[in-house]
């Protein structure tokens, strides 16, 4: 059968990826550059007899996303950079909780209000570390059409499969561009489903992991029950203050995800392998990057391209070893500080040729940038 | 884990009686709460429970209800927890009318954090950020829930026991969203501050001045002052948000059967 190639949107790959992937409850408010996300949803979920709804706020967003969650529904929400800040506090209940969810966040240049419009890729830090307390999530990025689509269904599967909330980095870029897709047909894409309990429900704790590390979660109104807090709280669910159980706890939100590193971990490559020049980017940058290793390799450069899908946790063993064995790595991103240059820095140390490439005008990184960088200009 | 004389133990008793009555059963209640004294209740909870953040126990149990409308999802939250810091969620939890059970006890004070002034501190009176008087009004948590569309609105005291179990069993029996609040005493903090450090004394204070709303009118002002009305304030039967929202998904699927957009 000859499968249709559509012109698709990011932002409706992205809600059509969640749809694939099961969601059926999406809740929202409304936020440049993502509301495409929220429109379509709000005609697809009643349809497929799932719930859309549009809340006070992103603080309510969230809260409804991780309390349908709870009651069984694969659940998310999207947003932008002002109201993923919003939604960190409850962020924190879902990585304590263990609650799946996907958050995505359609980056636009900040501070603040900002540059609502243009793009950015200056959440980088917010998505692993905007939450007070410490913990540890997984966040992703897409580059195109196509891996807004696919990556929408990974963050879904490795929600549900870590009981941990999914951040997917997109920008501006894009979630507003339009490339041709042709959309998986139903069971070509793998999806994940929570391992619900199988003990009975009398023993049933909902935060007593099994031999994978992963505790299974049941649903409200299902034979379960069973207590979820925001509180330090036992394997029952119930408060507890007792110091090593803390202990526990704490270590075992980050262990669960060390633990699956090689699973969670996502990158592509182009040209990397035999790269003197290795240019690390993810996101919308890529594309730019892409260009100019080609480039850069029509002019005699060993250039090659490392993209990181997976940025959270950061992909430290291939970018040692591609960074490695590079003599120059250079990392364009649209933001001021080099947010993940300086992971970069951090992997291949202080000594390392890494140069960066920033912009942070709401203007897009362009390959000549990008060569610039990399001819040492 | 609550003061001697706090007024928690009894509103959490005539809930649990009130579920007892109506025949909850642990596995299709979920009780939800904020963060304060009574968002601790869940402790002593053998229903389901989330234990939430500070301010948004209504938003989390708007999306546990909307994806399982058939669950009976109730929700416990102070004065500060409830209408101060989660003001613009309960506005807008009774404006989509959730199908929830809301009980608010109002002890007019933050208690947890060491008794700081709330929404609902009256004006003039004394907690440790008002130690001059409250130069704020405090605000009416039944009226705020009955102009924003609540379908039930009642009000009881810790000392009106039986009647506020009453109360509450009206509300968990509504369709809709239902608010119960519960003037509770806090000792330890409001208490001390306004001249009623003995349990009894605030217990005295609910009886004297917790009136019917027959009472209350033939009340003249300025005696009208300090007294407040109890029992049902409010009551309507508009189409909760789940009702609503299944009628729309049978209009789409008409639409779609006849080939018309919807």
């Amino acid at each position: 059968m000859q499968r249709e190639v559509k012109l698709v949107q990011g932002n409706q790959a992205i809600a059509e990826g969640a749809v694939y992937a099961g969601a059926r409850y999406y809740a929202g408010y409304p936020i440049t550059p993502s509301s495409e996300i929220a429109e379509l949803c709000s005609v697809l979920m009643p349809q497929l007899g799932g719930v859309y709804m549009q809340m006070e706020d992103e603080i309510a967003s969230i809260a409804a996303v991780i309390g349908a969650s709870l009651a069984g529904v694969k659940s998310f929400t999207a947003t932008s950079g002002p109201g993923f800040s919003l939604m960190q506090e409850n962020l924190g209940l879902a990585v304590l909780g263990e609650v799946p969810c996907v958050i995505i966040n359609v980056q636009r240049c900040g501070p603040s209000t900002g540059l609502a419009t243009k793009p950015a890729q200056s959440d980088v830090m917010q998505a692993r570390w905007g939450r007070h307390g410490d913990q540890a999530i997984i966040a992703l990025s897409p580059a195109t059409v196509k891996e807004c689509f696919d990556l929408t269904v990974t963050a879904f599967n490795f929600a549900e499969k870590f009981r941990v909330p999914v951040v997917l980095l997109a920008d501006e870029i894009v979630g507003h561009m339009r490339e041709n897709f042709t959309y998986p047909a139903p069971g070509e894409l793998q999806v994940v489903e929570r391992k619900k309990p199988t003990v009975t429900p009398d023993r049933y704790k909902p935060f007593e992991p099994a031999e994978d590390g992963i505790a299974p979660l049941a649903a409200f109104g299902s034979q379960y029950v069973f207590h979820i807090t925001s509180s330090m709280h036992g394997t029952d669910g119930y408060s507890n203050n007792d110091p090593g159980n803390a202990a526990w706890r704490v270590a075992q939100l980050h262990q669960k995800i060390d633990r699956y590193r090689s699973e969670i971990v996502l990158t592509k490559t182009f040209n990397a392998e035999d790269a003197d020049v290795l240019l690390i980017a993810y996101g919308a940058t890529t594309r730019a990057a892409r260009a100019a290793a080609l480039t850069a390799r029509r002019g005699g450069i060993r250039a090659g391209v490392l993209q990181l899908l997976t940025i959270w946790p950061f992909p430290d063993e291939i970018v040692a070893v591609l960074g490695g064995q590079a003599s120059t790595v250079v990392v364009p991103e649209m933001n001021f500080s080099g947010q993940v240059a300086g992971e970069v820095q951090r992997v291949l140390g202080p000594g390392a040729d890494i140069r960066r490439v920033n912009r942070y005008n709401g203007q897009v990184i362009t390959p000549q940038d990008i060569l610039r960088a990399i001819q040492g200009r | 884990m609550w003061c001697p004389g706090c007024g928690n133990g009894i509103v959490l008793g005539a809930m649990l009686r009130a579920f007892e009555e109506l025949e909850y059963e642990l596995h299709n209640t979920v009780v939800v709460t904020g963060i304060g004294c009574w968002g601790k209740a869940d402790d002593y909870l053998l229903t389901n429970a989330l234990h939430t953040t500070h301010g948004r126990a209504l938003a989390f149990a708007t999306g546990i209800k909307a994806a399982n409308p058939r669950l009976h999802v109730v929700v416990l939250m102070g004065d500060g927890d409830g209408i101060t810091i989660g003001g613009n969620h309960f506005i807008h939890a009774a404006r989509r009318n959730m199908d929830l059970t809301a009980i608010v006890v109002n002890n007019y004070n933050y208690g947890m954090t060491g008794g700081q002034c709330s929404g609902t501190t009256p004006a003039d009176s004394y907690t440790s950020t008002t130690l001059y008087g409250n130069p704020e009004r405090e605000l009416d948590i039944c009226r705020l829930a009955e102009v924003a569309g609540a379908n039930y609105v009642a009000r009881g005291t810790v000392y009106h026991g039986w009647e506020l179990q009453q109360l509450i069993k009206e509300a968990l029996n509504k369709k809709g969203f239902a608010l119960v609040e519960a003037v509770s005493p806090c000792p330890t903090h409001f208490g001390s501050h306004n001249g009623m450090r003995e349990p009894v004394e605030m217990l005295n204070h609910l009886k004297e001045k917790a009136v019917t709303m027959d009472a209350y009118r033939q009340l003249k002002e300025p005696e009208r002052d300090g007294y407040f009305v109890i029992g049902k304030l409010a009551e309507r039967d508009a189409p909760d948000f789940s009702t609503n929202y299944e009628r729309m998904r049978g209009r789409i699927a008409g639409a779609r059967k006849e080939g018309e957009p919807a």
